[in-house]
């Protein structure tokens, strides 16, 4: 097989790098294997913070395309630049964020290429870049083939973990081509305070209707905020009762999210639940009824009243953070 | 205004997968079938759009099999003036769909063609920017709330940073998520007036697959987990075992 190139597109937001830009880089490293280089695009309007630091997480070489109209998220502005650099690449990689969800089916059709969505794990092989992906809502996982070059591809966030591999991560400036921006965004509203989105964080902590009412919440928000590095996520049922925001929903209408460790509280566990979280390393659930079916996906369930169980979790999380 | 809707066919998200003999798809008998919950989104948005407007036309594309003429019937029944079945054998990859069905819609001169934001069976999420791409329309994805003044377009999207306001000119390609409205259901007399309306059959022109499917199998099962005791006197056993045994904290 010819040595392989890889081209693994950032993600920024205000001039700093998300976090899963780390983890892209960690699947185009896999692609393109020591033989291979791996180069990491950032776009913006200007310098990024730590872009010049990839190099210790994998990158040969980090090309930076910068323009004007870049300071928000710029789909044509976007698409035409990663199209322009494309060829040469065995696969680009973007990740499966709501911006690389709009971004690389835009890039692919502009190459008439084919694209893979969430991808879980993935290789190169003589004739193509295999890859596994869940479907179905997660109920299933497919294995497939792309064919065409470059693949396209959108890896699921907290699934490659970022990885420190030292390259040699020189900077160059690419050029950005002539664009028509059709769509322009015009701004990014905050969400209230700066919260973790559930599909990014490590630590998932999410309640259902046993919870009762939408001031509970604040039980589950303090042991989120005893981990440090959690999120609080939802049933369907709470958000469609309008107790929380409807980006906090996981399940197969909300958000699919995989972190380190999932806890489940007075969640009953039905199907379209299960599509959103099945896929995290560890779950825990707390649950009254002994026969929910939350405890067949648990690897480590309590079955008791939530109001008694989780102040007691949170006092005692803070204990082993406390002593770290 | 002319407004088209993308409407997918889709097994029921309840349905127990069962993987078939070739295993690379599933097994499809017994299987409900049902309107891609997002595209439902899809096709209210195009039917509060016409009321408001109080002119206009719909229309529901689907490519698929002739089963997936159950499924247009359902969106005629909502209220959708026509429907059309592009047929396509078997089930071609995202960007062969795209080509199929922007081919299509180039022809009709909407002014804004509306999708789901991902199917729920192959989870995509792509189908809706490469129409776009194709037909070199505007477009915006995953759209929480939309509205439209002058020929401008507004909507909102959620991302992991925050809501996102977009704008764009029509005609647009605009895919939905949930959050956008409330689907109706179709009412009875919905229902008598949909085996009148149009619905016309035509082979789909796919352009070619370069995704090729060599493989489909369940999840693997989650090892059996285990009940480590009741109440909160079992919260420092459980706190033990994610230490030492998950290794998570
Ligand atoms: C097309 C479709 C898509 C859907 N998508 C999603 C989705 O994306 N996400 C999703 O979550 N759902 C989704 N659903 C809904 C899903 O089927 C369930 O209705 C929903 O998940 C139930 O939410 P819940 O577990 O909070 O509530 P319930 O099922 O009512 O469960 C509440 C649980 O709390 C427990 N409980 C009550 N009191 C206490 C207490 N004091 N202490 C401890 N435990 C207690 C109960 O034993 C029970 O198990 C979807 C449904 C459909 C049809
Ligand atoms: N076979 C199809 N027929 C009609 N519309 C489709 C088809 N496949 C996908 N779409 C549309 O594209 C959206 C995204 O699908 P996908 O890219 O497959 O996740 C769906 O919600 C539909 O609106």
């Amino acid at each position: 097989m010819a040595t392989s190139k890889v081209l693994a597109v950032m993600e920024q937001r205000d001039g700093t790098l998300r976090m899963v830009s780390h983890e892209v880089l960690a699947a185009a490293r896999r692609l393109a294997g020591t033989e291979g280089t791996v180069d990491a695009l950032v776009l913006g309007e200007g310098p990024v913070a730590d872009a010049d630091g990839l190099g210790a997480f994998g990158a040969d070489r980090i090309l930076t395309a910068t323009h004007p109209e870049f300071r928000l998220y710029n789909p044509d502005g976007f698409a035409v630049t990663i199209g322009s650099l494309a060829s040469g690449y065995l696969a680009v990689v973007f990740p499966a964020t709501t911006t690389g969800r709009d971004l690389s089916p835009r890039v692919a059709a502009r190459l008439k290429v084919s694209c893979a969505s969430d991808v879980i794990d993935l290789a190169a092989e003589e004739g193509g870049v295999a890859v596994t992906r869940p479907v179905y809502a997660g109920r299933a996982l497919q294995r497939g083939r792309i064919t065409s070059t470059p693949a396209i591809l959108s890896i699921r966030s907290n699934t490659f973990p970022a990885e420190e591999v030292a390259r040699p991560g020189a900077v160059t400036a690419v050029e950005v081509p002539a664009f028509a921006a059709r769509v322009t965004v015009k701004e990014v509203k905050a969400k209230g305070e700066a919260v973790l989105d559930v599909s990014e964080a490590g630590v998932v902590v999410s309640g259902g209707r046993g919870l009762k009412e939408p001031a509970n919440f604040k039980l589950l928000e303090d042991l989120a905020k005893a981990f440090g590095n959690a999120a609080v996520g939802a049933s369907r049922a709470v958000v469609d009762a309008g107790w929380r925001d409807h980006d906090a929903q996981v399940g197969q209408t909300g958000k699919t999210v995989s972190p380190g460790l999932y806890i489940a509280v007075g969640i009953s566990g039905a199907v379209q639940h299960l599509a959103g979280m099945r896929t995290a390393k560890t779950i825990v659930a707390i649950n009254k009824d002994k026969d929910a079916p939350i405890f067949k996906v648990a690897d480590y369930g309590i079955v008791g009243d939530l109001f008694e169980v989780l102040p007691r979790l949170t006092e005692e999380i803070k204990k082993v953070r406390g002593g770290q | 205004m002319k407004i088209a809707v993308c409407l997918k066919r889709v097994p029921d998200t309840t349905a127990k997968i069962v993987i078939g003999a070739d295993r690379k798809s599933i097994d499809e008998a017994g299987l409900k079938f049902v309107p891609n919950p997002y595209d439902e989104f899809a096709l209210e948005a195009a039917l509060a759009l016409k009321e408001k407007a109080g002119t206009g036309e719909t229309a529901v594309y689907t490519l698929g099999s002739d089963a997936s003429a159950e499924t247009l019937r359902t969106a005629l029944a909502m209220g959708i003036d026509r429907a059309v079945l592009l047929q396509s054998p078997g089930s071609p990859d995202g960007m062969a769909v795209a080509q199929a069905l922007a081919a299509e819609l180039a022809t009709a001169g909407f002014d804004l063609v509306l999708m789901g934001k991902a199917a729920v069976d192959d989870n995509n999420h792509q189908v809706g920017p490469m129409v776009a791409e194709l037909l070199g329309l505007p477009c915006i994805t995953s759209v929480t709330r939309l509205s439209l003044e002058g020929g401008t377009i507004e909507a909102e999207r959620e991302t992991e940073g925050g809501i996102e306001v977009s704008t764009c000119a029509l005609p647009a390609v605009i895919t939905c998520d949930k959050g956008l409205n409330n689907p109706r259901l179709p009412s009875l007399k919905g229902i008598m007036a949909a085996k009148k309306k149009p619905l016309e059959t035509k082979p789909a022109a796919l352009g070619s697959a370069t995704f090729e499917v060599t493989g489909l199998e369940l999840p693997p099962d989650r090892k059996a987990g285990r009940i480590v005791g009741e109440g909160a006197e079992a919260v420092p056993t459980l706190v033990g075992l994610l230490r030492t045994e998950a290794k998570v904290l």
